[in-house]
This record gives C-alpha cells, sequence and structure tokens, in this order.
C-alpha cells in the first residue's frame, strides 16, 4: 500500500472575510514523527489541525499521496473536547469499524479487545455520555485508533484532564506512536518534550519556527521561542 | 410484534358486496329515521347503504361529480334543475316532514298565536329578537329563505344571525342565544340540548317540507350502481317503506309522513 | 358542570359496556392516524435528517415551507384530497373516496410537515454536535442521516408523537374524505361532531374522553417501549 505521508501544504490559509486568521503555511510532514504543534492561546493550533485533517475549509493545496477520499479513511482525529455517541461505550468503539462495512460480530470482537488496551472493559455496556472526562477521552482515543489509522491527529487531548488521567492519555498516545504519525497541539510543554520528535511554534497563526524536538527545546533559534519556553507573554 | 400490528392496521377490512353511497340532508340522518330504514333495506334488498350526510348542496355538489349514487334531498327547486341538467335520471317524492319555529318559552316576540308563517317571521323582525339561519345554501336554508320572500322581508341587521352550520349547530347556537330558529321537527324531536326552548310556530302548509330522492344518472358516471339504485327507490317508495316512514314516532309524534307517488313508466 | 359530569359517565358506560360500535369506530381511529403517522415518519424522519446534514442552494426556502405547511387548515387539505379523488378528479377511478385510505392520505398529507419540521430541529440540534466527528470519519451521507436518526430516536418519537396527536385529533379533513359514514368510515372525532350537532352533548363529551384516553395510552406506551429499549440496548 502506498503511504498516506508526506502530506504537503503550499500557501494553506485560513481566510474569513477577507482577514487572513491563519496561514499562509508551507509545510511537510512525513512519516513517523510525533510532531507537537504549540505556541500561545489564538496562535492557530487547532485550526492548522483542522486544516489538515480536512475539517476546516482552507485556501491554498494540501496535498496527500493518495486521492483524498482514500486519505481520510486513512487518518483519525481526537478533539479537545471528547465527542461520543449517544451510545454504549462498546458501540462506539465498533462505529468506525461499521462504518467501513465491518461485519457487526467483527467489530464487536475488536471493539472487545481495544476495550482490554484502554482499561475500558468494564465501562463497556454504559451510556458513553455519563463517563468521567478522563474515561471520556481514553474513549475516543481507543475509538480514534481502532481502524489503525497511519496518521492521527491530537488536539490538546488531555486540556481538560487532571494529572492522573492526563499521565494515561499520554502513555496511551505514546503508545500509539509507535505504529502511526502523530501530530499533537498541546500548551503543556512537559508533554511536549516527553515525546514529541519535531516541533512547529505557531504564532499569530504562521509558522514561526520548526525543527527536531531536542534542538527546539535546547536551542530555539528565534526570540519569540525562547520567550515562549521562559513562560513570558509572547505578543 | 409491532411491525405484525401495523400489518393488521393496513390490511383494509372486506367491504360488503352491494353498497350504495346516499347523499342525505342532516335533518333526514339527525331524525333518527336512518338507524330504523338502513338495517331493514340491508336485510330485505342486501344493499349496504352508505349515508353521507352533507347540506342540500354539498349532496347534489356530491352528486353531481359522480362521488354517490343516489342522493336524498328537500329543496324542489335545485332538484329539479338537478335532473334538467341530466345529473340525475328522475326525481321522486318519498315522503315529507315540516318545519317549526323554534324559539324561548318566553316568547319575546309573541309568534305562538301568529295567523300564519309569513306573520311569524315579521313580529321576530319587527321586534328585533335575535334569529339564527343556517345560512349554509341548505333545504331548510331555503325553506326559510323562500318564507321571508313570503312576508315581503329581506332578513338584515345585527338580529339576524347567519351561523353557515347544520341543522344540530345552528339549533346549539339558537339555544345558547335564546334566539328563533327554523328547524325541521325531526331534528328537533331528536335534538338533546333544548334548554328552555320550545316549539312556538307549526301547521302551516307554508311549512310542508317534501323529500325527493334522485339517482345519479348512469350515462353521465358509468361507474354508479344504477340498478341497485332503482332497487332502493323501489323498496323506499314500496309498501314496506312507505309503512316504516309512517310508524316512525318519537315521544309519540309522528316525524314524516310517507307520500310516493304511483311509479310512473319508467324508461 | 352537570354535562361534564354526564360525559364522565356516558364515557364510564361505554367503556364498561364494551359498546360495540365504540370499538369499531375506535379501531378505526387507531388504524387510520397509526397508518397515516407511521407513512408520515417514513417519509418525515429522513427529509428532517437530510435537511439537517445537508447544504444545498434552496435549503431555508424548504424548511420555511415546510413549517408555514404546518399551518394548513386541515379542511382545506380535506377539499384538495377530495378534489384530487372524486370521480370527477384526477385520480377518481381509484375509486378511494369515502375510504379508510382516502382518510390516510388526508392525514399524511397534514402530519407530514409537523413530523418532519421537528424532526428537522432535533436531528440539527445533534448534527451541531456529532458534526465534527462524522466528517472527521468519513462518514457518507448516508451514514450521516442514519447515525442521526438511530441516536436521536427519543427526539423523533416526539415529532411522532406530535403527529400523531393532530391526527388522533383531526376532524376536517377526514370529514370531507371519508364522509363520516356509519360501518365505514365513522372515527372517533367525526363521531364527536355527529353527536355535538344532535345536541347529545354527554356522548359525544363521553367519546371525547375516550379520545384522550387514546392518545394517553399511545403516548405512554411509546414512551415506555423506548425506556425498556434504551434499558437493553446500552
Amino acid at each position: 500500500m502506498v503511504s498516506l505521508l508526506p502530506l504537503r501544504l503550499e500557501g494553506a490559509a485560513l481566510v474569513r472575510r477577507g482577514r487572513t486568521l491563519v496561514g499562509p503555511i508551507d509545510l511537510d510532514l512525513p512519516a513517523g514523527d510525533v510532531t507537537a504543534v504549540i505556541g500561545p492561546n489564538g496562535s492557530g493550533k487547532t485550526s492548522l489541525l483542522r486544516m489538515m485533517h480536512g475539517l476546516q475549509p482552507a485556501r491554498g493545496r494540501i496535498r496527500w499521496s493518495v486521492p483524498e477520499a482514500e486519505a481520510r479513511q486513512r487518518q483519525a482525529f481526537v478533539f479537545q473536547r471528547p465527542i461520543v455517541l449517544r451510545r454504549s461505550v462498546a458501540a462506539n468503539l465498533a462505529y468506525p469499524l461499521r462504518l467501513r462495512g465491518v461485519p457487526r460480530e467483527e467489530a464487536r470482537a475488536r471493539a472487545d479487545e481495544q476495550a482490554r488496551r484502554f482499561d475500558l472493559t468494564t465501562l463497556l455496556t454504559q451510556p458513553a455520555p455519563s463517563l468521567s472526562g478522563g474515561e471520556l477521552q481514553r474513549l475516543a482515543l481507543a475509538r480514534a485508533l481502532i481502524t489503525e489509522p497511519e496518521l492521527l491527529f491530537a488536539d490538546e487531548p488531555c486540556a481538560a484532564l487532571d494529572g492522573r488521567a492526563t499521565r494515561a492519555v499520554e502513555t496511551h498516545l505514546a503508545r500509539a506512536a509507535s505504529r502511526t504519525t502523530l501530530v499533537l497541539a498541546t500548551h503543556d510543554m512537559g508533554q511536549a518534550r516527553r515525546i514529541a520528535t519535531r516541533v512547529i511554534f505557531l504564532l499569530h497563526g504562521r509558522v514561526h519556527e520548526t525543527g527536531p524536538a531536542d534542538a527546539f527545546f535546547s536551542d530555539p533559534q528565534t526570540e519569540a521561542a525562547r520567550a515562549f519556553l521562559r513562560g513570558d507573554i509572547v505578543e | 410484534m409491532i411491525l405484525a400490528l401495523l400489518l393488521m392496521l393496513l390490511t383494509t377490512l372486506p367491504a360488503s358486496a352491494e353498497t350504495l353511497r346516499m347523499a342525505v340532508t342532516t335533518s333526514f340522518d339527525a331524525s333518527g329515521l336512518a338507524d330504523i330504514l338502513l338495517p331493514e333495506i340491508a336485510a330485505e334488498t342486501g344493499i349496504d347503504v352508505q349515508l353521507l350526510v352533507v347540506g342540500t348542496g354539498q349532496a347534489l355538489r356530491l352528486g353531481e361529480a359522480g362521488d354517490v349514487d343516489a342522493v336524498l334531498v328537500h329543496s324542489r327547486a335545485a332538484e329539479e334543475s338537478f335532473v334538467a341538467q341530466g345529473h340525475a335520471t328522475h326525481r321522486r317524492e318519498i315522503m315529507y316532514n315540516d318545519f317549526v319555529l323554534i324559539g324561548p318559552v318566553s316568547d319575546p316576540a309573541e309568534i305562538a298565536d301568529a295567523p300564519d308563517a309569513a306573520t311569524a317571521l315579521a313580529r321576530i323582525a319587527a321586534a328585533g329578537t335575535p334569529f339564527v339561519s343556517r345560512g349554509d345554501d341548505s333545504g331548510t336554508h331555503k325553506a326559510e329563505l323562500r318564507l321571508w320572500n313570503a312576508a315581503e322581508l329581506s332578513p338584515e341587521g345585527g338580529w339576524y344571525r347567519p351561523v353557515g352550520a347544520g341543522m344540530g349547530a345552528a339549533l346549539n347556537t339558537a339555544v345558547a342565544m335564546g334566539a328563533y330558529v327554523l328547524s325541521d321537527r325531526a331534528t328537533w324531536l331528536n335534538f338533546g340540548n333544548r334548554d328552555d326552548m320550545t316549539i312556538l310556530f307549526e301547521g302551516d302548509p307554508a311549512l310542508f317540507n317534501q323529500y325527493a330522492y334522485l339517482p345519479v344518472a348512469p350515462d353521465r358516471h358509468p361507474h354508479v350502481p344504477h340498478d341497485r339504485a332503482l332497487r332502493l327507490e323501489d323498496w323506499l317508495t314500496g309498501p314496506r317503506g312507505q309503512a316504516l316512514i309512517d310508524g316512525y314516532t318519537i315521544a309519540g309524534e309522528r316525524l314524516f309522513t310517507a307520500n310516493a307517488t304511483p311509479r310512473e313508466a319508467r324508461p | 358542570m352537570d354535562d361534564l359530569l354526564a360525559g364522565f359517565a356516558a364515557a364510564f358506560r361505554l367503556i364498561v359496556t364494551l359498546d360495540a360500535e365504540l370499538i369499531e369506530i375506535t379501531l378505526l381511529s387507531l388504524r387510520v392516524t397509526l397508518t397515516a403517522v407511521a407513512i408520515a415518519c417514513l417519509i418525515g424522519l429522513p427529509l428532517g435528517a437530510w435537511l439537517a446534514v445537508r447544504r444545498f442552494r434552496f435549503r431555508r426556502t424548504v424548511i420555511a415551507t415546510l413549517n408555514a405547511l404546518i399551518g394548513l387548515p386541515p379542511v382545506v387539505v380535506g377539499l384538495v384530497v377530495y378534489l384530487m379523488l372524486s370521480r370527477s378528479g384526477p385520480f377518481g377511478v381509484l375509486d378511494l373516496l369515502f375510504t379508510p385510505t382516502a382518510m390516510i392520505v388526508a392525514q399524511v398529507v397534514i402530519v407530514t410537515p409537523l413530523v418532519a419540521s421537528i424532526a428537522h430541529q432535533a436531528m440539527r440540534e445533534l448534527w451541531a454536535e456529532y458534526h465534527d466527528l462524522l466528517i472527521s470519519m468519513g462518514a457518507s451521507r448516508w451514514q450521516r442521516m442514519a447515525t442521526l436518526i438511530l441516536d436521536g430516536r427519543r427526539a423523533l418519537l416526539t415529532a411522532a408523537l406530535a403527529g400523531f396527536g393532530r391526527a388522533i385529533g383531526e376532524v376536517g379533513a377526514i370529514m370531507i374524505v371519508g364522509g363520516n359514514i356509519d360501518g365505514a368510515t365513522r372515527v372517533l372525532t367525526t363521531a364527536i361532531a355527529l353527536e355535538t350537532g344532535r345536541g347529545d352533548f354527554a356522548l359525544a363529551l363521553g367519546l371525547g374522553i375516550v379520545l384522550i384516553a387514546l392518545a394517553l395510552i399511545v403516548s405512554g406506551a411509546s414512551h415506555w417501549a423506548m425506556r425498556t429499549e434504551r434499558h437493553g440496548r446500552w
């Protein structure tokens, strides 16, 4: 199978009423990396992820190495506020498989297996909307990964979680990263340092600095990045 | 389970073999005579008569459109033009009842001792007491307008209330308002909500109310079961039908007088 | 007050004696209305879901039209259906006038806009919640509609019940196209109109109480069915 990646953005921009909110952005996303998208609030992290995933219509070009319809089937997205179907946990896990035409019994078996991996077995028959925040995000992640996507976007998945739940989700993300390319928007620099191999630093809707994670964190090249890492307010 | 229930609901009940749709006036149905006649008709002729109870105007429209097989109404001029236009093969008189003037027991317009119906109406108009009119182009409404015409009055003003409704609804309105109203006797005798209203004037030949039977013309509407309509006519005008009509009473009062004309040569 | 008491007494008498005519017209009321609501749901629920997930040029016009059609006077619907089904009308040869089928046709016309509009409202809220997820998962248009209908089934039940409520109590249209024929097309509402016209308020009121009881039973039964289903399926 031809790889989905690299994903190539050429002049990708989010324009609303004549104002350019994000971009234009040019970047290549190769296979295998864990890319942390960081930057202050409002710098365009969420918009960039949504543009790349195709949730946000954008100007410019966003090119996959396979046709777009096929590309959609081979990636997944985890939202900051988890969206779950008003169904049981088991039905939520099976849902992406059912969309792809996997027979009911097989989908069910794979949902059970996925629940075991993500420590959701005891919750399988619960209505998903009744879960706690941490459980919800674990379910969303487990569901996103059940189709074994080549590329996973995670938009600040731990922003609303407490320390323990954050740990759990991060562990699962890190484990997933061994099999899938991961793009993670985060404001948690500790998390970015722990799991990212590459960093995109956004400022005012544009890529301000990008490079290998080690180099970025030990020796940022721009003044704004240095200030951001120090925790100063970046204007 | 739900599916089975739906299927049961969707499957239509078998229609009886010999049905005949007849449009009749509200006054005929409200008299209760139909409840006596229909079972007898079914037993003796095998015809299941389905009654459409509407005003005379609508009854004739239904006949004109071929939506009913026969019409039984009471408005001579309209019936004759219906036949003349070819919508029915002929007109056959069946029976008559009469109209009565209903009003509050106190009789504020003092119509009870009026010499004739026209004078009674003239007194109501002069007194300006409320009068409820059907106002729906029905046979009763047309009879009422003929009476006003005979009294040389054109009823208008706040006291004259056309309600544009059937006999029962008009009676309900009149009772609620304590108004005078023209009704056929049968409907009034069968009416449940009389309150302190009563028959104040009756007996004038001008209040004579003739019912006639009109079979819808098969050359206009080939689908109508004309033979069946003629069989019903034979039964209604025959000894059994006429006797049942004469014998129908409410509280000891006879409602209808059978007066079918002897059968003429029918083509 | 006396009339009201007499009404309750009449209703009680009709029910405990299992009055044959009452049972017949009640069953016909149910048959006509349930069939009409089922057909209205088959049309209205997917239409509501479709309007929620689909953006097209005349979408707002369609929704506005739908909402306007809710206010359509049943008598007008009845008259139009009558003219269509009349022997002198375009569908006269079908010989459907003054049959339960004609009544079902009229009620479908009356109820479908209401069902579709309520379904659309409910589906729109659910779609706002699910939008990103379903787009992200690459659900096809049909899969989106199916998901909304399945997960919004409780709101859709409300739509169906609203349709049922409107249909079971409707008298103007079915009087015209059904004809209120005793033993053939007489239902609870037309019987009520008839008894009111005869001045028999107690019987009319009694039938009205039976009608309300029927509506309550149907509504209660569907909510109960939905609840047991919820316990079983989660």
